[in-house]
């Protein structure tokens, strides 16, 4: 891996709130590093991670590289092992676990119980950080997962408001709440959706896709392009409109009361608006979605996040926002008047 | 082998509390039924405006004779929607189905059941949740039948009763907005119930016009049923203790009918298929997550 050089002390990683940023690829993790990350969370190369895209993630040697970048420049590894094991067979999942407990990660994220019980059991001074996919959304759910397996930090599923957040927080502590500031939005409770199972018969939570490429066809029908995944049409654009990716929950659909974005528009969670209030609420950790990303996308974002954090500012940087899925923006639920 | 009893499922949809009090009396006079869940799943507004006559038909399904068992809301985060988990959990005279970590909280080391929406996946889980107490489970949805095989011999031993969803829409996302609303043009805060408009949700089409998903107040279920037949001899060979049937707005006495007289061997599978098709009418099935492939689909 190259050398890489931090823009900054790795001391300010001690700041009291923590920048968590995705890799997908060795090259955005370097720049992840490059652009200001406190920590970076990567998956392997399998169906162990909820980001089971070909050509993302990380070999075993691989992830050893990547602890080792991350150490030199004092940048927090994380290893995602965050979707749930196959009643048949677990060894992929158990050997992540292993794996990520051998690199000393300074945070393993886990949604399956039986997985936190392995990993509790069989590696206690491992750190565990409950996954988004968990879908733990009340003070009741995270005391559950701290009582039974000692997480140390909870990732909030994207449907909470700030003053949820404040209040949970509060609750739970001493166990740290990590949120999600930007990129993509799950509308659904992240680890309770099968739209895509019922699609195309690959799951999120087993199989770590999410309207899986697999199952992306577009088909032009005279002017007008269609995308569809599997057997159902997603989105139908006419000649001029740009084709956006099938993913179902921003698809157009048609019902009695409307047709149109019934779920969602094709828009992306941006809440760098309310830093400053996400920081009040008492989050310890601002996360990045986006391990599909590549590297430049990634350099953009984190940089810009890192900013924004160090100057206890709103992030107002029209270059980033340009990054975003169907350039449409959303503080989502944590305002709100989103619900 | 044991029997395998029948169990029906929550009320998903928001009916009127007139189309309750009298789908609940049918249900109380039906011996056909072991157990029967109540309780809000969806959303806890609804609980607000027909916790009374709900309340009045445990009663009733009780002094008949059913087992009423309590399901919890599948997701929690506003004041309100805890406080209404709180309220069962809290109370030590009820039998509990969690549909949460924070209600799997609140019945730990007491027996209680594990509902659909708790993601059962592996053995390892099931451990985790037998030690704490659970002594029924109902698995989730999309498990496929080479995992139900796994789980279910394994839940067994572990001394649970294993169940699993045989009739009725597929639950595939919730959310903490309700896009039922949001078709509308309203909010959650604001929606004016309009989920009471239609009896089995409101179907989700796409732009083709092709019958996709359905509306549910904060749910998003499939447009399909799920429809378990054919396949229930090789459920009963793995040991499954119970089937649940989730109520549509026909008549569910006759669909638990027809599986006690599958289970009963006083009706073979085609003829049982057949019956239970009929009484679907228009509504499409499907069983695609049975055999690990699109849920929406029907092997027939």
């Amino acid at each position: 891996m190259a050398e890489v050089t931090p823009l900054r002390p790795a001391s300010s990683s001690d700041s009291s709130i923590e920048l968590v940023c995705p890799a997908g690829t060795p090259a955005a993790l370097t720049a992840a590093v490059e652009a200001g990350a406190d920590a970076i969370y990567f998956g392997f190369r399998d169906r162990t991670n909820a980001r089971n895209f070909p050509g993302l993630n990380f070999t075993e040697k691989e992830a050893g590289e990547a602890v080792a970048t991350c150490r030199a420049h004092g940048v927090k590894p994380m290893i995602a092992v965050n979707t749930y094991p196959d009643a048949r067979d677990d060894a992929i999942w158990r050997r992540a676990v292993d794996v990520a407990a051998d690199l000393a990660v300074d945070g393993l994220i886990v949604c399956d119980m039986g997985l936190l019980a392995y990993a509790a059991k069989k590696h206690p001074n491992l750190r565990l950080h409950l996954s988004v996919q968990a879908s733990a959304s009340n003070p009741e759910a995270v005391k559950f997962y701290q009582e039974a397996f000692g997480i140390k930090r909870v990732v909030l599923p994207r449907v909470m408001s700030v003053s949820e957040i404040a209040d949970l927080t509060r609750a739970v502590a001493p166990v740290e709440t990590e949120v999600f500031v930007f990129g993509g939005l799950c509308v659904m409770a992240e680890g309770r959706c099968a739209l895509s199972s019922y699609a195309t018969g690959l799951s999120p939570n087993k199989d770590g896709v999410c309207s899986p490429a697999s199952h992306v066809r577009y088909e032009q029908e005279g002017d007008v392009m269609v995308s569809r995944l599997g057997a159902f049409t997603i989105n139908r654009f006419d000649a001029g409109e740009s084709a956006g990716y099938p993913t179902l929950c921003k698809g157009r659909f048609a019902s009695s009361a409307r047709t149109g974005h019934l779920f969602e528009d094709p828009t992306s969670l941006d809440a760098t608006t309310i830093l400053p209030e996400l920081k009040a609420a008492g989050v310890k950790a601002l996360k990045v979605e986006g391990r599909q990303r590549g590297k430049a996308y990634v350099a953009q974002v984190v940089r810009s996040l890192r900013a924004a954090i160090d100057s206890d500012s709103r992030l107002a940087d029209p270059a980033t926002r340009q990054l975003m899925e169907g350039q449409g923006r959303t503080e989502g639920a944590y305002r709100r008047d989103w619900r | 082998m044991d029997r395998v009893e029948i169990a029906l499922g929550p009320l998903t949809y928001n009916w009127t509390a007139a189309r309750r009090a009298s789908f609940y009396e049918g249900i109380a006079a039906d011996p056909t039924f072991d157990m029967v869940y109540m309780g809000e799943t969806i959303c806890a507004k609804r609980q607000a405006i027909n916790g009374a006559v709900m309340a009045e038909a445990i009663t009733a399904l009780e002094a008949a004779g059913r087992k009423v068992v309590h399901s919890t809301l599948s997701l929690a985060t506003t004041d309100p929607e805890r406080r209404a988990i709180a309220d069962l959990v809290e109370d030590p005279s009820l039998t509990i189905e969690a549909n949460d970590a924070g209600a799997l909280r609140g019945v730990v080391g007491r027996p209680h059941h594990v509902g659909p929406h708790i993601n059962v996946y592996n053995p390892g889980t099931l451990e985790v949740l037998a030690e704490r107490g659970a002594v029924a489970m109902c698995l989730p949805w999309e498990i496929d039948r080479k995992s139900l095989d796994v789980l279910i011999r394994r839940g067994r031993d572990l001394g649970m009763v294993m169940e699993v969803e045989v009739f009725g829409k597929a639950p595939l996302a919730i959310s903490a907005r309700c896009h039922h609303a949001r078709a509308y043009g309203m909010t959650k805060d604001g929606c004016q119930y309009v989920c009471d408009r239609d009896a089995e949700g409101m179907a989700v089409d796409t732009v083709d016009g092709q019958p996709f998903l359905t509306l549910n107040g904060l749910q998003t279920q499939a447009h399909a049923v799920t429809v378990l037949i054919a396949e229930i001899a090789e459920l009963v060979n793995m040991g499954v203790g119970r089937l649940r049937l989730s109520p549509l707005d026909l008549d569910m006495s006759a669909v638990a009918a027809v599986y006690r007289k599958l289970l009963d061997g006083a009706l073979e599978a085609p003829a049982a298929e057949e019956a239970l098709l009929a009484l679907l009418g228009e509504r499409d099935p499907a069983n695609g997550f049975y055999y690990g492939v699109e849920g929406s689909t029907w092997a027939a």
